[in-house]
């Protein structure tokens, strides 16, 4: 088995806001354009053109219906990668080593070739969050774009993960969770953000918004009157005109 | 067991491409900026251009799948000519020189004798002030693009009401706005400036109401849902502005400066003036001024306009201000909350306290921006006043036979509430709003041989602008701007195929279509009009004779043209999206952009735009050929630097003059495009400071706009709450005038044509209510449409298609319970039209008496390069099926359009269903057509994109 490399200081990952996420797949495709020509074997996909396509993907949205008690029906579109995880189960199984979790950085990576296509991590991940690419039979993951956080030929601008880079309603936050400070931490200290699935016991880096409450329907509180009180009738509207234009002068 | 710790090799630093070319996307009708990364002579990379308005930088799902599209195996690569039967897809290759030849053949002797028997429409390319120009030059009437079935009710409403609309006309203040309510459908256009919009909101926490039957995408991010049941959403907007009328929650001084709520309209019931304006000699419409106590022209500055109170005018004729027939009408019980509560399913106290919430935020909430500004009448103004409340609405309140009045409606509710183009508000762009004066009228008049005469799609102000002939028959084969749809300024592509089927008004010898997938999901009743296409006479010959037919890929209306000229994709061409057609501004800057090769085509396809210009030199039009007959423009790219509208002012309006130096005006700049290039794609301009607010009626404004060629002087917009011109439709229809419509048309055209915004029920509905076959048909079916995929051209799509290959119909709970339906069961869904067989999934978060699936997923089998099992073609299926172009029968002799009876917008949303558990048919969803062949291979079985670069 595969040790982890004791506890990172700086812990790179992403905060995910499902109160802004609208499920547009902006993330997932921008994620499979970088990394199928970057890291590792391409995210490859099979019956590309037939029944049942499946191919890699390193970032996937699936939404879910929910029925909050008393309240109406809602969808909540949900982001899962890999969480970089501190306890990283996928790691600990991996038989090679090649399922590793950087000391510097915090971010859970494959060595594909180490990798022997065993498939336990992605057993062991209870989240889902690693996809074997049919082609290669390499294990791929979410890198945090290793490649472009710290690449030098991209301005610096652009130096974060390519789902953070494209995501069209800003719902995608990516920074240090090590550093109490960073603005990615008090994002989650001010919107109450959370792990998924704690029970688990693999303490993820990466951190979920939770959706604000919604408008009851039939809460009733107005907000406020009109200007003018209640006229059931055009003549008093038309009386309240009057009085309205005359203040106009 | 060895514990393994170890170094990994990695390159943080690898290399990402040799050189990054800005151009514009064009996987849906967004126009976002794009940084094409090329690696060894391909595309490596697309990603959003930071420095575009409209995107600043991100990018959906679609644009960055564009490499798929763009190598994708359903591309066409050669001219082809039909040699099997229509819908065969079988052809033969020929060569450019034989295309243009054949083309040249069937053409020429259209415009020697009669140029109406070429009938072309294009569908979503965004090059129509060029293709319009260019039918305009052939001289045929029968031009428009796909408006007629998309939205047409949203930009018609918009134009005569306020001077624009949404998307690209005006978009929410997303910087200043405090509660935001966005209607039906609206993932698809505009799509990333709303998504960056909506986060914006979420950052400060602003409420966002969604009014839709469906809450998936952004109505599931709103904090508040109004499920509101298809096809009422004009009575729910009436209804809130019988509350807002109610607690006189009403901006009158905005009223009063902006609008035409004090023109005294003319009460003469009975008579051919009446529900006209008053107007003076000149021709002005007259207020009645409280001070004078007599009538005074609409602009006169000193006036104190009276709102109500009817007046006798000097000629005794009795009048009444327009807002004392507003406050009438929607004070009127019937748009009273209860009232509304069963038709529109939203229960009275929401539609109370939501008007209510309005209220309080546009009044009590109030922006003031210290900025002063001076307006129309020469005013000056220390502040700018915001009534921080915004509103977006595209094709969901649109697509219904009540589409336009309800559009009309939305408008009045926001000028009520004085929040258009302030802070806060809605905030049109630059170059609208411009009013209906600044619109031409539709030319319908050909001459053999001669150009058009002006543009063939306008803005009607009465019947006098009808394109009628003598004997007050239609003139355009799509039966545009006649008496079933006066003002359809984006024609009725829908309607096309139908019409020449039947030879009414006439037949046509040539149909020549771009970009617009009519043998599939862009048509109503697809089998039928499938059958239509490949109808024949007696005599063994079509019926619609010759189909020439550009597109860039295999799509499914390939197999029924006769002639096809292959197109390049987005990434092989030059574009040029122009403030002269469909524009890219933002409230803040005029703006517009290009498309350029980024890469080289690496088959035999041209860009449509510079084969249209060949072709219409071969065919000697003007304007396209000089005093020799000789070329004026070299190719589209040519045309977009040199091309003039007006003097100095062409298809492009950055970098002009001849050192590139001069906005909006100048002379064609020879470096344009390289200038265009140089600036990743695109070209701003910002408005002034003062000019940012209130453009209807800003002077600061006008002034910039007629410097920047917009228009040649100023253009303010006064706000119709009352439209004149339907009046005078409804006069039309009690036989006043010289031109009237057909008997059968008047008691419809009467009752629609309100001049103030009225809901009536979708007309589907309606005749199925007046047969007693209404109860057979219990539930609406509407579609949405997904962000990640855009109408059938995404279906190629490698990646795309693993996110949206296949749809269920969502079926609200409550009606599977009723069923015996669950997850995964097969129905039945039947309309008065047809009937499909479909997988159902189980919903709750809809409208209870709503089904729906996502927009145009189903493919047929043979097209698109995709294979014969592909799940698009088992378990992707259409509702068009189900949706007839004509309503169902009534009983009185007559077929009636389904459409709406103002615009002659397709009315898709009106369709009315039931359905009945199914087994799972043995070939997956039905219909299940027969395979087309095909021009193109199947797609490889896998796909492993980039592997080249991979480490």
């Amino acid at each position: 088995m595969t040790c982890l490399p004791g506890t990172s200081a700086k812990k790179l990952g992403l905060v995910i806001d499902l109160d802004t996420c609208v499920g547009c797949h902006a993330c997932v495709v921008s994620c499979k354009e970088w990394n199928t020509g970057g890291y590792g074997a391409p995210l490859s996909d099979q019956n590309a053109y037939g029944a049942d396509p499946v191919g890699a993907w390193l970032n996937r949205v699936h939404a879910y219906e929910v029925t909050p008690a008393g309240q109406d029906a809602q969808i909540v579109h949900f982001p899962r990668s890999c969480l970089h995880c501190d306890d990283a189960p996928c790691v600990t199984v991996c038989p090679t080593g090649a399922s590793y979790k950087r000391l510097a950085d915090g971010i859970v990576l494959v060595d594909e070739d180490w990798c022997i296509g065993c498939g336990l991590c992605a057993w062991a991940c209870p989240y889902g969050a690693r996809e074997m690419d049919g082609q290669a039979n390499v294990m791929k993951k979410c890198t945090l774009c290793v490649d472009r956080i710290y690449n030098e030929n991209l301005p610096e601008e652009d130096r974060e993960p390519a789902c953070v880079r494209a995501c069209p309603s800003r719902a995608r936050h990516f920074g240090d969770l090590g550093d109490p400070q960073s603005e990615v931490s008090l994002l989650v200290l001010a919107r109450g953000g959370f792990d998924l699935m704690p029970e688990q016991g693999t303490r993820p880096v990466n951190k979920y918004l939770p959706p604000r409450p919604k408008q009851a329907r039939e809460a009733t509180d107005r907000g406020a009157a009109g200007v003018a009180a209640g006229h059931e009738r055009p003549e008093g509207f038309l009386g309240w005109l009057d009085r309205a234009l005359d203040k106009l002068g | 067991m060895t514990e393994i710790t170890a170094e990994h090799g990695l390159d943080p630093s690898p290399k990402v491409s040799d050189e990054v070319r800005c151009t514009t996307c064009y996987m849906c009708a967004c126009r976002c900026g794009i940084m094409v990364h090329l690696r060894d002579g391909k595309v490596r990379y697309i990603e959003g251009n930071r420095k575009h308005p409209i995107n600043r930088g991100v990018i959906c799902a679609k644009g960055s799948a564009g490499i798929m599209s763009h190598y994708a195996p359903s591309r066409l690569s050669k001219p082809l000519l039909r040699t099997g039967e229509r819908g065969k897809g079988e052809f033969r290759e020929i060569e450019w020189e034989e295309a243009f030849d054949i083309a040249v053949s069937w053409l020429k002797p259209l415009r020697d004798d009669d140029p109406r028997q070429l009938a072309f429409f294009t569908g979503r390319d965004q090059s129509q002030s060029f293709t319009g120009w260019w039918a305009q030059q052939f001289g045929t009437p029968n031009y428009a693009a796909h408006g007629g079935f998309c939205s047409v009710n949203m930009a018609a409403a918009g134009i005569y009401t306020i001077g624009g609309s949404f998307w690209e006309f005006g978009q929410p203040d997303w910087e200043l706005t405090k509660m935001f309510m966005i209607f039906g459908v609206a993932e698809d256009h505009d799509s990333n400036p709303i998504k960056l919009g909506l986060g914006k909101l979420k950052e400060r926490g602003v409420k966002v109401v969604a009014v839709n039957p469906v809450r998936t995408g952004y109505s599931a991010i709103a904090d508040e849902w109004v499920p509101v049941t298809p096809g009422t959403d004009g009575l729910f907007i009436l209804a809130l502005v019988h509350e807002l009328l109610r607690t006189g929650a009403v901006d009158v001084d905005y009223l009063l400066r902006y609008t035409n709520a004090a023109w005294l309209v003319v009460q003469n019931e009975g008579q051919a003036d009446h529900g006209l304006f008053a107007r003076n000699a000149a021709g002005k419409p007259l207020v009645w001024d409280r001070a004078r106590n007599g009538a005074v022209a609409e602009d006169a500055v000193d006036a104190k306009p009276a709102l109500k109170g009817e007046v006798r005018l000097d000629d005794g004729r009795r009048a009444v201000p327009v807002f004392e027939l507003l406050a009438r009408t929607y004070l009127d019980e019937r748009y009273a909350p209860a009232n509304v509560a069963q038709e529109t399913g939203i229960a009275a106290a929401q539609i109370q306290r939501l008007a209510g919430e309005l209220a309080r935020v546009a009044f009590e909430e109030e922006i003031v921006l210290a900025q002063p500004w001076t307006d129309m009448k020469g005013v000056r103004h220390e502040t700018m006043i915001g009534r921080p409340v915004s509103f977006h609405a595209m094709r969901g309140i649109s697509a219904h036979a009540n589409g336009f009045q309800t559009c009309r409606a939305l408008h009045l509710l926001q000028i009520l509430l004085g929040s258009i183009d302030c802070p806060g508000g809605f905030r049109f762009k630059p170059p609208y709003p411009k009013p209906l004066e600044a619109h031409p009228v539709p030319s319908s008049a050909s001459t053999p041989n001669q150009p058009l005469r002006g543009p063939h799609l306008g803005y009607p102000r009465g019947p006098e602008d009808l394109a009628l002939d003598d004997a007050g028959r239609p003139i355009r084969i799509d039966k545009a701007f006649s008496w079933e749809a006066p003002l359809s300024p984006h024609g009725l592509m829908h309607m096309v195929i139908a019409n020449a089927h039947a030879g009414d008004p006439y037949p046509i010898e040539v149909l020549f279509l771009y970009m617009a997938n009519m043998a599939w999901n862009s048509s109503m009743n697809t089998e039928g009009v499938i059958a239509m296409l490949e109808a024949k006479k007696a005599d063994g010959s079509y019926v619609i004779p010759k189909i020439i037919y550009s597109d860039a890929y295999a799509s499914e209306m390939v197999a029924y043209a006769d002639l096809i000229f292959p197109d390049t994709t987005y990434l092989e061409r030059h574009d040029c999206i122009s403030l002269l057609d469909r524009p890219i501004c933002e409230p803040d800057a005029a703006a517009d952009a290009i498309r350029w090769p980024v890469v080289e085509p690496d088959r035999d396809v041209r860009p449509f735009q510079t084969v249209l210009l060949e072709l219409g030199v071969r065919l000697g039009l003007p304007g396209l050929t000089d005093a020799e007959g000789k070329a004026r423009y070299r190719d589209y790219a040519d045309y977009i630097v040199n091309h003039l509208r007006r003097p100095d002012v062409g298809p492009l309006a950055g970098f002009r003059g001849e050192r590139g130096e001069r906005s909006g005006r100048g002379r064609p700049n020879p470096e344009q495009l390289q200038r265009y290039i140089e600036n990743g794609g695109f070209w701003q301009e910002h408005v002034p400071a003062d000019a940012r607010y209130f453009k209807h009626a800003n002077a600061g404004y006008q002034d910039w706009a007629v410097e920047m060629g917009f228009f040649d002087g100023p253009m303010p917009v006064t706000f119709q709450l009352y439209l004149e011109p339907l009046a005078k439709f409804q006069r039309a229809a009690e036989g006043f005038g010289n031109r009237v419509p057909p008997e059968h048309l008047r008691p419809r055209m009467k009752r629609t044509f309100d001049p103030l915004p009225i809901w009536y029920p979708p007309f589907e509905e309606e005749t199925l209510t007046a047969t007693g076959k209404l109860d057979g048909f219990p539930l609406h079916a509407i579609t949405q449409r997904p962000a990640a995929m855009y109408h059938s051209w995404g279906s190629q799509n490698a990646w795309l298609r693993q996110i949206h290959g296949r749809d269920p119909l969502f079926v609200p709970g409550g009606i599977c319970d009723e069923l015996g339906l669950k997850d995964g069961d097969w129905a039945h869904v039947i309309s008065h039209h047809g009937r499909i067989t479909v997988p159902i999934a189980r919903m709750e978060a809809v409208n209870s008496r709503t089904v729906w699936t996502w927009n145009a997923i189903g493919k047929r089998k043979g097209s698109w390069a995709l294979k014969l099992d592909a799940e698009e073609t088992t378990r992707g299926f259409l509702l068009n099926h189900l949706i007839h172009e004509l309503l169902p029968a009534k009983g009185d002799g007559l077929r009636w359009a389904n459409s709406d009876p103002i615009t002659g917008q397709a009315a898709w949303y009106d369709l009315r269903v039931r359905l009945e558990k199914a087994e799972r048919p043995a070939a997956g969803s039905e219909p299940s057509l027969s395979a087309t062949g095909s021009p193109v291979a199947v797609g490889p079985d896998e796909v492993a994109f980039g592997k080249e670069w991979c480490r």
